[in-house]
């Protein structure tokens, strides 16, 4: 077996060391009833030719989105990953690591965490950002949680252009912990009525932007009506390219920032691993989940860096701590901290105007098709269309053209009523043929 | 050009070395500054296409920051340079052995890498047609078939995204299916040994959680938990084997106890290595138990993550799993996302969870195969055994009598009255060339050392390994304190102020005060 070293002479001869007759007397403590005396059964070991030819089999049963024409968002976006990221990040000393609590053999690890916090910090506008969650929606259910600690309340305002498998995982974990949650009826221009909602049992107001829909909006006023109830303000957004162009959660009177890293650094990979982006105020620091890595000296006086403020965490605090999370999202944090490295605020902010500027286009193709109605107004490179019939066989259909048109918004919230729409995204790997074919595909389709 | 080394062959020469020249490194091993130093401000280091594009956004007047994020953007040989040589000061298993206890560092084969970038796996989309996809839902299909089989029981859970978040999904499966009695019950029962994050779950999930006393020998009191169990016990949360690295050999009357009072049996499956392929826990009366795909299933921790917790459920939490789970419908697969009218606990994140690391975890179990994986759990148990063998004489072992499955605990007793605690030892160990094991957990053994070899350690690695701590060993009872103290003085850096970290927190880098 290739990856176990000793042979049997080393097994037997370790065993004579130890002082035990066989490997079974190592077993002693399992019940007798519960040991196995052969293996399970399962297929035997296999070359790794054989195991890539089976995983390569599955593999090639999907179709990869980069081949064909593909506008699928919602959560999840497709953009180039510099060659260099994917190398840099296979680097044994990365890929291999623990996490950094011996911070002297751990500098590189350390350091880029540090340099990681810095860059989430300037791209939300809040001053404290942490060293990572799972993805943007455990992010955004532990910033509601925080929410209620902070303020001693029990409810929460969830809009409804919030992605809804983020209000999924936020009420799981909400209703657990006895917090009342209230989710606002899904709709394009939902930040409209979040106001309305505040009362004053509210922790906090969590709003999306871009919504799911596409939707951007200035949350400003919606930050001091929640303010003036006592209540927080928790920004989400699942499209992190768009922090190079819009205005930041903090600019606009976040308390929290949370959101979805992915598309910076990070493929598809089918929903995960992904990386949960967490900042907040300087003021609640303390009560914030996941680890922080803080700059210090050493012996000798040379900066250095160290997970700081660990008694908020399980390890320490047990159940009186302020998330469970324990591994988080490492090896995702350094491809987007070095993405973003590459990319610099200028870069990003170029890269966010493609990507405005092809989502325009590919509007521009839709809207002059008959019957297809353009539901969001100003959006950033994600737009929600209506179609004359029910969005998801239409996808179907569409693929069937090897055309990936989108996400019918039915496949994120089938109880919304809004079935006829389709959520359609376009990046700056969207080229106009990409374009071109999926307008052609459409109107063949709706002419069908 | 290469320099012409002909005719002035180098050789050593017995001069003391001089101090390296301050702040640009020593030897290899390159000084590197934050990436806010580099002088890089206002540009980028990645060019565009699409230039025909009208790029004035007109369309978001007002919605637009005032200005682009003040971040710096690297040339790519400049990026190169920064994470290579930040990389360098990092401890990695593929340097040597790591032998924390509890964390299972063990080879990663390069094969799951290879296989989880294939673009049909990596370029694919959460939210494509289904029918488009029918490859990804056969990994999950098989992996599920894996795990299921391997500890005997009847579902799992795929998605939960690491071990305490599959810990959450287990603890909100009991919760639903006690709920759904109309059986309000408050409280869950962890020993004094378990992980941090198991009460912290417990509590997550809103129950209080009372802790089980351990017995001398390092298993759960049996009865300490007969007296605490009751009509208000959810559920009893053990690792198994335990954080002591011992079997909990009485886990049938565990088990027995607990589903009497009505209770459901969570296992911490954080130790499966120890086990798989030789014990089902199936047949050990859990109800619920998480799998670290990185520890057990070696996906590489990345520094901490990402990992994967599914979690395994008996018939009698099954129901409550959460969205989304596999259906067949004939030969094809299907994702159920909604879990409309059902008792499904709902979701516990986006998507479908942690897929490029299934195609690891099943590219790790195929290339085993179900021989393999027993030998896996025979060999970290050999291979912990050994070193607890070869140590115990110096070191004291904090359960002498018996075999220890995969991590040999000590505790600090033999360090008394030398002058040198458990963490110096540690630090001293990287002097030697090695990471320091788990230091101070489990909590219940004084100054704890838990060391955890893993099976992907050679018999001369374990050797070179055990002949280091008896050297240092030696150096300690010898007296040689000053060694220990200071320790380490050859890693990159020395030892860290933790202390002024934490009160002074200075978490992000911001431009030094004109």
């Amino acid at each position: 077996m290739r990856y176990l070293p000793l042979s049997a002479a080393d097994r037997a001869d370790m065993l004579g060391v130890i002082g035990a007759a066989d490997i079974d007397a190592l077993f002693a403590d399992v019940p007798a009833a519960a040991r196995l005396a052969a293996p399970i059964a399962l297929p035997r070991h296999a070359g790794e030719a054989a195991v890539e030819r089976a995983l390569g089999r599955m593999a090639a049963r999907n179709r990869a989105a980069g081949a064909g024409p593909f506008f699928c968002g919602a959560g999840a976006y497709r953009h180039h990953v510099p060659a260099s990221v994917d190398h840099l990040i296979q680097r044994s000393e990365f890929l291999t690591s623990y996490t950094p609590y011996q911070p002297e053999i751990a500098q590189g690890t350390l350091q880029v965490l540090f340099e990681f916090q810095t860059q989430v910090a300037a791209l939300t506008g809040l001053p404290v950002a942490n060293a990572s969650m799972y993805d943007g929606s455990t992010a955004c259910a532990e910033a509601v949680l925080m929410a209620t600690r902070v303020t001693r309340r029990r409810k929460a305002v969830l809009s409804g252009g919030l992605h809804p498998h983020y209000g999924a995982t936020t009420h799981t974990l909400a209703h657990s912990a006895g917090v009342q949650v209230a989710r606002l009826p899904a709709a394009v221009d939902a930040e409209a009525v979040v106001i309305a909602a505040i009362d004053a049992d509210t922790a906090c107001v969590v709003v999306q932007t871009p919504n799911v829909f596409g939707t951007v909006t200035d949350v400003s006023a919606i930050a001091q009506a929640a303010h003036a109830a006592g209540a927080l303000l928790i920004v989400v957004t699942t499209e992190a390219v768009a922090y190079g162009l819009l205005k930041s959660p903090g600019e606009m009177g976040a308390d929290i920032a949370v959101g979805e890293g992915q598309s910076i650094g990070n493929g598809l990979s089918f929903g995960g691993p992904y990386v949960g982006l967490f900042a907040c105020t300087e003021k609640l620091l303390r009560q914030a989940p996941g680890r922080l890595c803080g700059e210090t000296v050493d012996a000798e006086g040379r900066r250095g860096f160290v997970l700081t403020l660990s008694t908020r965490e399980q390890h320490i605090r047990r159940d009186k701590a302020t998330s469970n999370i324990c591994t988080n999202s490492g090896l995702c944090a350094l491809a987007f901290s070095i993405h973003m490295s590459l990319l610099g605020g200028a870069g990003l902010e170029k890269l966010a105007r493609i990507n405005h500027a092809r989502a325009l286009r590919a509007r521009d193709a839709l809207a002059a098709i008959r019957g297809v109605e353009i539901l969001t107004g100003r959006f950033f490179n994600e737009f929600a269309v209506r179609l004359p019939r029910d969005a998801a066989s239409f996808v179907e259909a569409l693929a069937a053209r090897d055309v990936l048109a989108g996400v019918p918004f039915s496949r994120l919230d089938p109880r919304a009523g809004l079935d006829d729409v389709l959520l359609v995204c376009a990046t700056e790997t969207t080229t106009d043929e990409d374009i071109q074919g999926l307008a052609e595909a459409l109107n063949a389709e709706l002419a069908a | 050009m290469t320099m012409l080394n002909v005719g002035r062959p180098t050789r050593p020469i017995g001069v003391l070395a001089p101090e390296a020249p301050a702040g640009h490194g020593k030897g290899l091993a390159q000084d590197e500054p934050l990436i806010f130093e580099l002088d890089r401000w206002g540009k980028t280091g990645v060019d565009f296409d699409g230039e025909d594009d009208d790029l004035a956004a007109a369309d978001l007047d007002g919605l637009i920051r005032t200005e682009a994020p003040a971040l710096p953007g690297l040339s790519e040989p400049e990026t190169m340079r920064h994470y290579v040589r930040l990389s360098q000061k990092n401890h990695a298993i593929d340097l040597a052995l790591y032998p924390l206890g509890s964390c299972t560092m063990k080879h990663n084969p390069r094969l799951g890498e290879k296989m989880a970038r294939l673009a049909g796996f990596a370029d694919l989309h959460p939210l494509q047609p289904q029918s488009t996809v029918q490859g990804a839902l056969e990994v999950m299909d098989a992996l599920a078939h894996w795990l299921t089989t391997l500890t005997g029981m009847p579902a799992v859970a795929l998605s939960p995204k690491a071990g305490a978040h599959g810990e959450l999904c287990g603890l909100l499966a009991i919760r639903a299916a006690h709920e759904a009695r109309g059986d309000a019950r408050r409280t869950v029962l962890v020993p004094t040994s378990a992980h941090g994050t198991n009460p912290a779950s417990a509590a997550l999930v809103g129950y209080e959680v009372r802790e089980i006393a351990q017995t001398a020998g390092g298993h759960v009191d049996l009865a300490d938990l007969a007296a605490q169990l009751g009509p208000e016990v959810a559920a009893v949360m053990v690792t198994n084997p335990n954080t002591c690295g011992l079997f909990e050999r009485e886990v049938l009357e565990i088990s027995r106890l607990t589903h009497a009072a009505g209770a459901y049996f969570y296992c911490d499956g954080a130790n499966f290595n120890a086990i798989v392929g030789r014990v089902r826990p199936a047949d050990l009366g859990v109800d619920a138990m998480h799998i670290n795909l990185h520890k057990t299933f070696s996906t590489p921790h990345g520094g901490g993550g990402p990992g994967a917790g599914p979690v395994v459920l008996s018939a009698a939490l099954a129901p409550y799993a959460p969205a989304p789970w596999l259906v067949r419908d004939g030969d094809r697969l299907r994702l159920e996302e909604h879990g409309d009218g059902g008792a499904s606990l709902g979701r516990v994140c986006a998507f479908h969870g942690q897929m490029g690391m299934y195609v690891r975890a099943l590219a790790y179990m195929m290339s085993h195969g179900s021989d393999g994986l027993r030998q896996v759990a025979e060999d970290a148990v050999l291979n912990a055994n050994y070193i607890k063998a070869r140590l115990s004489g110096v070191m004291s072992a904090a359960f002498p009598d018996g075999p220890c499955m995969h991590e040999a605990l000590f505790d600090d007793a033999w360090l008394e009255g030398i002058g040198v605690t458990t963490l110096d030892f540690a630090k001293a160990m990287i002097d030697a060339g090695f990471h320091p094991m788990t230091m101070y957990f489990p909590l219940v053994v004084h100054g704890a050392m838990l060391i955890e070899p893993t099976e992907t350690e050679s018999r001369r690695e374990l050797d070179r390994f055990c002949d280091t701590l008896l050297e240092l060993a030696a150096a300690a009872k010898a007296g040689e304190v000053e060694r220990f103290k200071g320790a380490p003085f050859h890693a990159p850096l020395r030892r860290l102020d933790e202390t002024l970290a934490a009160r002074r927190p200075r978490l992000r880098w911001t431009p030094p005060a004109a």
